[in-house]
Order: C-alpha cells, then structure tokens, then sequence
C-alpha cells in the first residue's frame, strides 16, 4: 500500500495578509493585528517580526517601536478574515481528492498517490493559485504525516526565498537531518511545559524525541506524545477529519470593555452571547440541551476574585433565543455575586443535538412551530439587514460591553455599503 | 401557517405540521427549472472574484460610471486592453491596461485625464481584471 501523503497549507501572517490585500500602500510595510478587545498582537507580517515585536504581547508594552517604527496597527476584523478564509478554502479543496479545514488559516490536503517526484512542483502551483485567485500568500509542508507535514510548514515558512512557500520531509535522509535540527519545543503538541521536561531529560531536537525508547514516552508524555513521535517517524497516528463536522460545542464570551459591576449589565451581556450562539446553533440545524454561563473577574488585576460557572439542562433541545436566555438568567442567577469587578462572562452549549434526530417528548417543552418561524423570519432578516437588526429586548441597546474596535478595517468583501470606492 | 393545533388545557399536542396535499397536482410541476441566477451569469470563479465601486469620470467612454458596480476577476490573466483593477504606488485605480511595444501605461476613457506611466520605479501591481459593469438606469 502506498504511505500517506500529507500536506498542510497555512496562510501566511494571515490576519495581516487580509489587511493588506486592500492597502497596498502597506506592501512590505510592517503591520499587526490585535484580538478582541484591542488587548495583544495576534498577526504579524515578517517585517514586525523583524523589530522584534513578539506574538501575544499587549499592544501598549510595543507602543514605542510602533511609534518609531510607523507600524500599521489594526483590530480584528473577523468578516474579512472569515470571507477570505472561504475563499483560500476553496481554491485548495480544488487540488486534493480529500481535504480537512483545520482552522481559520490552516488545511490538511491528502495527496496520497500523487507521484512523490513532482509533488513539490504541483504544490508549487496550488501556492500560486491561491495567491493570484485570493491575495493571500501561503505556505505548505508536506510528509507522510500530520506532524511532520506542520514541520515542513515551519521549515518552508523559515526561509521563504529558498523554499519558494513549499518544503517537503517526504524523502527519508532528508526527515532524519532536518529532524536533528528541529527543536523540540517548535514540534505540533508539544506544548512549552512538555518541552521543558523533554529538556530535562536531554531531548532536544525532533530527531532525539522520534527514536526515544515508546515505553520512556507513554510513561512522561501521556499516549499523545508517544503519538506524535510515531508521527515523527513518519508512522501516520492522526487521522485526517475530512468531513466538515458540526460543532459538537458553541462558546461565545467576550471580555467587557470596561470593568462591570451590575448584575442588570452582565445579564445585558449574556443575553447578547446566548443570542449569537444561538443563532451559530440554529445555522447547523442543531438543538442544545445543556448550556454552561461563566463569570469572572480580571485575574491579572489586583482585584476582589472571583469566578463560578453554572449549567442548566433541558429535557429535550431548544434553539429559540427567549428561552435559551431565560435558562442562562437562571444560571446567572445561581452564581452571580455582587461586588466583584467582572472581566468577562459567556456561554457555552455542552449538549448539541442534530434537529431532526431530536425526538418528540410528551412531558419535554420543545420548540413550537410558532417559535421556529420566529427564530427563522430573525435570521433571515439580521442576515439580510446585518448582524443584530432585530434581537431580543434582554440584549439591550447600550453595547456597553461591546468589544473595543477602534482600528478597524472595513468589510470590503461582505458588506455593499463597505465595497471599495476607485476612480 | 399550515400548521393545525390543538390546544389542550395548557399543552400543545401537534396533530400534523405540514401541509396536507389534497386536490390535483399542477400540471406544471413536471416541467419546473430554476429560477435565473444573476450570479451564475456575471461570475464564474466566485472564490477569485470581488467587487469595487467606480468613483469619478475617468473611465465613461467604455460606459464605466460614478458609483456604477464593477466585478473584478482576480483568476484571468490580464491582457493588453483589459479594464484593470490596478494599485500604483500604494493606491488603487480603474484603468484600461495597455502594453505594447510603446511600453506599458493605464489609459483613462475620458480625454480630461491622461495616461499613467508604468515603468521600473513604480510600484506596480494589477489586482484583477475587471469583467462586468453593473449600472443603475433608475
């Protein structure tokens, strides 16, 4: 039987890659992107990196190098991302016979078959595809497994002009030199605190993880890392999801924009989260049965703590809004305390069912028909109208707790009134 | 709505949800195709395609507006001729790409402009080629 060929495509910079595609002026410019709230970097282009800006730092520890430096700074602006995301999506579903979205900026392509001698070529030209069709650069790796072929990503995306965006480790001397030069630290799943043990014990580089004795790595590193090194070793442990699965689990939370201390704003806030996820819920067709309502304060400030979560269950799903908020206010209810300075609150639905292999319950409420038209006749306006036209009154009108987005893009490619304007 | 209930004391018991064909079925349905789609015929690689906003008069001659919504084409190769959605240094315009032996220039459709040089010192990319025009008459 032929060995696994895999690939994986991740987009370059790839928040900062969207930015760019409709300012060219900020071409070979150093840009960065922050998370929500405005809070730390997220993205950077190559040139950032290059001033040493670091991944995850908060933006006001940069402020001097972004000042002296004219870096260009911008907020999350994730309809842009998630469009151009479906588009690069696209192109590469084109090239491979079997094909997984791992993330935003990320894919898996199975290329099992394909003649190893030309490979690096054809992904040569899946590269230049996606570039010339979406805008947006990427990189791909490419092995004989899930982690080597994240390694190989890493090692084309190292030295760009030399890989020309495409580094295989399917050939064997090849897998085992740059193995040796591969820190363990930089391996897909090993996290820092692994690495640090693994240091202890002497590994440091991928090739000493691969060849360490199974028994040694089961006992200190869990069956996942004796997974990976058998992925190391070119052995395929990890399988490629290739059907687009729906969410077992929505989570939708944000943190405040300011400290909040009402209770009537934190349910304002809830109310808005159980709304959106609702909204993702009723998309995939899904019910939930259980949903969890968290708060909690600003573990980095010098504060009162306190956190707690609750969780709630419904005899049989429900994807109508009202009642999904009135079951987290009960939740909120349960853990809320006053006093506390809250950072953050959220909902998560644990229990997703597909609606049509819910069943009917003579004692459980379900949705009635009149709530599922309404739910719909919503949907259908917000999508047409735009997010948050027509809500429940429970979300309020104030966006207190709205996420700061002050240096946002616009929506160039979804919304009509946001499309460029050229002369 | 189809939809017919029963209520009882405080529960809702469905009897059925959907509609009940009883009467002849239209002698239409086996001839129905669907409706036309405007998409279909203004793009064909949805995933390379964007859509700008002409502002200004420099392109009427080919019949480009103010305001008039242009569909760009990232897939095709531009060719000498093609209406471009160009950047040149660091801003983006709509311009017919002319190159020939007389070297390469963006030439406007309205002689109140002039053409735009391209040469070595400018910064110089075509964004996509633009395939549609789609203008309001109302």
């Amino acid at each position: 039987m032929n060995k696994p060929i895999i690939a994986l495509a991740d987009c370059n910079s790839f928040y900062c890659s969207c930015e760019r595609l409709f300012r060219p002026d900020l071409a070979n410019k150093p840009v960065i992107v922050l998370s929500n709230n405005d809070g730390c970097i997220v993205s950077r282009t190559d040139e950032a990196k290059k001033l040493g800006i670091p991944m995850g730092a908060p933006l006001f520890k940069v402020r001097d190098i972004v000042e002296k430096h004219n870096v260009s700074v911008f907020s999350s602006n994730y309809t842009l991302y998630g469009d151009l995301s479906r588009r690069v999506m696209k192109v590469l579903s084109e090239f491979a016979p079997e094909f997984e979205i791992y993330s935003i900026d990320e894919a898996f392509l199975l290329l099992t078959g394909f003649n190893p001698d030309t490979i690096e070529d054809y992904l040569k030209n899946v590269r230049k595809t996606v570039l010339k069709y979406t805008g947006i650069p990427i990189s791909i790796g490419v092995s004989h497994t899930k982690v080597l072929a994240k390694a190989a990503n890493k090692l084309a995306k190292n030295d760009k002009i030399k890989s020309q965006g495409v580094y295989s480790l399917l050939d064997e001397h090849k897998r085992i030199a740059d193995l040796k030069n591969f820190p363990v630290e930089d391996i897909w799943g090993i996290g820092r605190q692994y690495a640090k043990k693994l240091h202890l014990f002497g590994i440091k580089n991928a090739y000493q993880f691969s060849i360490a004795d199974s028994k040694f790595i089961q006992k200190n590193f869990t069956v996942v890392g004796k997974r990976i090194a058998e992925e190391l070793c070119g052995n395929p442990c990890i399988e490629l999801e290739v059907e687009s699965k729906d969410k077992k689990q929505i989570i939708s939370s944000r943190s405040f924009g300011r400290p909040v201390m009402l209770k009537s704003e934190v349910k304002e806030s809830l109310a808005n989260h159980i709304s959106t996820a609702a909204e993702k819920l009723r998309s995939q067709d899904g019910l939930v049965k259980s949903l969890t309502v968290f708060i909690h304060t600003n573990q980095f400030k010098d504060v009162p703590q306190y956190f707690n979560s609750s969780t709630m269950t419904l005899l049989s799903g429900s994807a109508f809004t009202p009642r999904l908020i009135n079951l987290g206010f009960e939740a909120l209810d349960k853990i809320f305390k006053g006093g506390y300075e809250y950072k953050k609150t959220g909902v998560i639905f644990n229990d997703i069912i597909q609606k049509e292999k819910s069943q009917l319950d003579l004692f459980a409420q379900n949705d009635t028909p009149r709530e599922e038209i309404s739910m719909a006749t919503m949907d259908g306006i917000n999508e047409f109208h735009g997010t948050n036209t027509v809500k429940a009154a429970a979300c309020g009108t104030t966006k207190f707790w709205k996420m700061l987005s002050e240096m946002k893009s616009r929506a160039y490619t979804t919304r009509w009134s946001d499309l460029l304007k050229v002369g | 709505m189809n939809t017919a209930l029963k209520q009882t004391q405080n529960n809702v018991v469905y009897l059925y949800t959907s509609k009940v064909s009883c009467g002849f079925p239209s002698p239409a349905d086996d001839y129905i195709e669907n409706p036309l789609d405007l998409n279909e015929h203004l793009i064909s690689k949805p995933a390379a395609t964007f859509f700008v906003r002409a502002k200004g008069d420099s392109m009427i001659n080919c019949g480009i507006y103010d305001g008039d919504l242009i569909i760009i084409d990232r897939s095709l190769d531009p060719q000498s001729g093609n209406v471009v959605l160009a950047s040149i240094n660091g801003e983006f315009t709509l311009k017919r790409f002319i190159n020939n032996s007389e070297g390469a220039y963006l030439q406007p459709e309205n002689s109140k402009y002039r053409p735009i040089d391209i040469n070595e010192n400018s910064d110089f990319q075509i964004f996509g080629v633009a395939i549609h025009s789609v203008h309001k008459l109302l």
